[in-house]
């Protein structure tokens, strides 16, 4: 097998027989990039040199015997909006193009410890906001499955890169599907942890009460070790949670005898594609075989979630985007001659349009004489919609859904936004009520991958592993690889 | 700012404008038209809140029941100057330099 293929779980025991070096590892890495990117455009920058050095040091370490943490010398890739020092971070916008962190996210600093290798930053929608890594400055990312369609998004470069076999782990941000839905287009794994499960220090904050950084990766086994590695309190994130954090590789055990899975009613409507559901339909039959008892559910406010998501998220990046002033870091104007004029004129030109458009809708939302109807009225049915999670969980232990109502579609398919808002129905209400949640392959339409989604209790993140881990020891979907356009 | 219930406009292209200049934004000229009809769009859709009775339901304040985070009050190193003015888009005498904000 090409090494680009490995999990990185498998290229961690390789390192250790000493079957393979770090060093070599990593080359194969780039050059598959070098091959690849053309087509999909995954990466915003790389950063090969510094990836080679860590490389070196990490076979060093093992050539002096030295034990090795499982991610120690396995590349990965990082979503361009986690601030790693020394490295252009640009959240993919003109405003942010040429910004040099001064300094590591939290989840990167724990990354470093670990002795991981980042080979560079992916491409996403910009700031975050958006579900088809289209809205990115530096143009959009290739699907690998079928190279006209979108990756899904934000995350879309880091889903894309582990589909194309361009990294063996990468990092996501989730703010209302961002980690789940990009995965389950490119047939990857990806957790939205517990909100506070992660440290959000560092990630460029686009909706502070919904933003969680996750894993993004071929196998749940992989998933579980990232998330290892980069969850626990943070005092730099005063959300952060400061709970004990198990080891999730304990929870990877084949066994959901007994396991209470619920079906939400409202996410198998209308809405979602006949295809999606057949192979939804299937995952159940095979939950059900492997001793899982099926609870049927309902979530009655689930079709106002994606309203109140696009009041609340927003409103929170109405605010948290008034630092780009154009004074202290990112992209200036030259055309202005007075100090307010160039902060208008900076941001402007230097947001896309649908990153001013949501900083609007934000401003609108919270202004004097509106924000009872809106701001307000979405806080107060976000409560209903965790009062809906918190009464399932009565009758269940996970939730399975599909991840996307739809696969992945066309480039510039042209459909206005309200539109595309509304395809995250399935993902918003996990991020609204912060529980962990989920997306693995279950199927392909088309030859394209379908996803599932398993949501779980807040800071149980164990058991929405072990049913993933279950279902995956018994199917073979994460083993097919995206062809991207060609035999390969 | 008023919203007016007449073809469904609940805010007009002069509102967007107004909304662009509490934003620090600008709505350039040629997108102004669509730009209005889609954000009204949106706001259409949020009328479907309406029919949610939320009398005496409290507004979320956090998902998950946590208090307020303190620690000792201790002085620790921060960025230094240099690091500070690292990505300033222009710098003058260690400070930010910027156009002039009083004629």
């Amino acid at each position: 097998m090409e090494l680009y293929r490995l999990t990185a779980h498998e290229a961690h025991d390789k390192l250790v027989k000493k079957e393979i070096s770090s060093q070599e590892l990593t080359e194969a890495l780039y050059k598959r990039i070098e091959e690849t990117e053309p087509k999909v455009k995954a990466y915003v920058t790389l950063d090969k040199e510094h990836a080679l050095a860590q490389a070196a040091a990490v076979d060093a370490a093992i050539a002096q015997g030295k034990e090795i943490a499982p991610l120690a010398g396995v590349p990965g890739a990082i979503k361009d909006n986690i601030s790693t020092k020394g490295l252009r971070t640009t959240c993919s916008s003109k405003m942010l193009a040429n910004m040099v962190p001064i300094y590591d996210a939290h989840v990167i600093k724990k990354l470093r410890e670990a002795e991981t290798i980042f080979l560079g930053k992916t491409n996403m929608d910009e700031f975050a906001m958006g579900s088809t890594t289209e809205t990115s400055f530096f143009g959009p990312t290739h699907n690998p499955w079928n190279l006209e369609l979108i990756p899904g998004g934000s995350s879309g470069g880091s889903a894309a890169a582990i589909a194309a076999g361009e990294a063996l782990w990468a990092l996501g941000s989730d703010t209302g599907g961002s980690i789940r839905q990009p995965a389950s287009f490119n047939g990857c794994v990806g957790i939205k942890p517990t909100y506070g499960r992660v440290s959000r220090y560092g990630c460029v904050a686009f909706a502070s009460s919904l933003d969680q950084i996750g894993p993004i990766t071929r196998d749940v086994t992989d998933a579980a070790l990232v998330l290892n590695c980069i969850s626990g309190k943070d005092a730099m994130d005063a959300t952060s949670l400061d709970v004990p954090v198990p080891d999730f590789t304990k929870a990877l055990v084949a066994d959901v005898k007994g396991l209470r899975i619920g079906l939400p009613a409202e996410f198998y409507g209308e809405g979602t594609a006949r295809v999606v559901k057949d192979e939804l339909d299937k995952a159940v039959e095979i939950y059900k075989k492997l001793g899982a008892e099926i609870v049927p559910i309902s979530l009655p406010h689930t079709k106002y979630a994606v309203i109140t998501y696009y009041i609340i998220a927003p409103a929170e990046a109405s605010a948290n985007l008034a630092r780009f002033d154009g004074v202290r870091y990112g992209y200036r104007s030259q055309q202005a001659t007075s100090a307010p004029e160039m902060t208008t004129q900076s941001r402007t030109e230097g947001f896309g349009l649908e990153v001013r458009r949501r900083i609007m809708l934000g401003t609108y939302v919270l202004s004097s004489g509106y924000y009872d109807a809106y701001y307000k009225k979405a806080m107060q049915v976000r409560t209903l919609i965790c009062q809906d999670y918190a009464e399932a969980f009565k009758k269940c232990d996970v939730l399975l859904t599909p991840t996307s109502p739809v696969p992945a579609y066309k480039i510039d398919s042209q459909m206005d936004p309200l539109s595309i808002y509304m395809l995250d129905v399935t993902t918003i209400p996990v991020n609204m009520a912060g529980l962990p949640g989920i997306s693995l392959p279950c199927g392909f339409a088309d030859g394209l991958p379908i996803g599932m989604q398993l949501i779980g209790r807040a800071l149980d993140e164990a058991t929405v592993l072990r049913a993933a881990y279950t279902f995956e020891q018994a199917t073979e979907f994460h083993k097919v690889y995206a062809k991207l356009g060609g035999k390969d | 700012m008023t919203a007016t219930a007449a073809n469904n406009l609940k805010v007009s292209q002069d509102d967007v404008e107004h909304i662009a200049q509490l934003s620090r934004l600008t709505v350039p000229a040629s997108e102004r038209e669509k730009f209005t009809e889609q954000f009204n769009q949106i706001l259409n859709y949020a009328d479907i809140l309406e029919h949610i009775d939320t009398t005496g339901i409290q507004p979320t304040a956090h998902v998950l029941p946590v208090s307020n985070v303190f620690r000792e009050d201790i002085v620790k190193p921060g960025s230094t100057l240099e690091e500070v003015l690292a990505n300033a888009p222009a710098v003058h005498n260690d400070g930010f330099k910027v156009p002039r904000v009083i004629e």
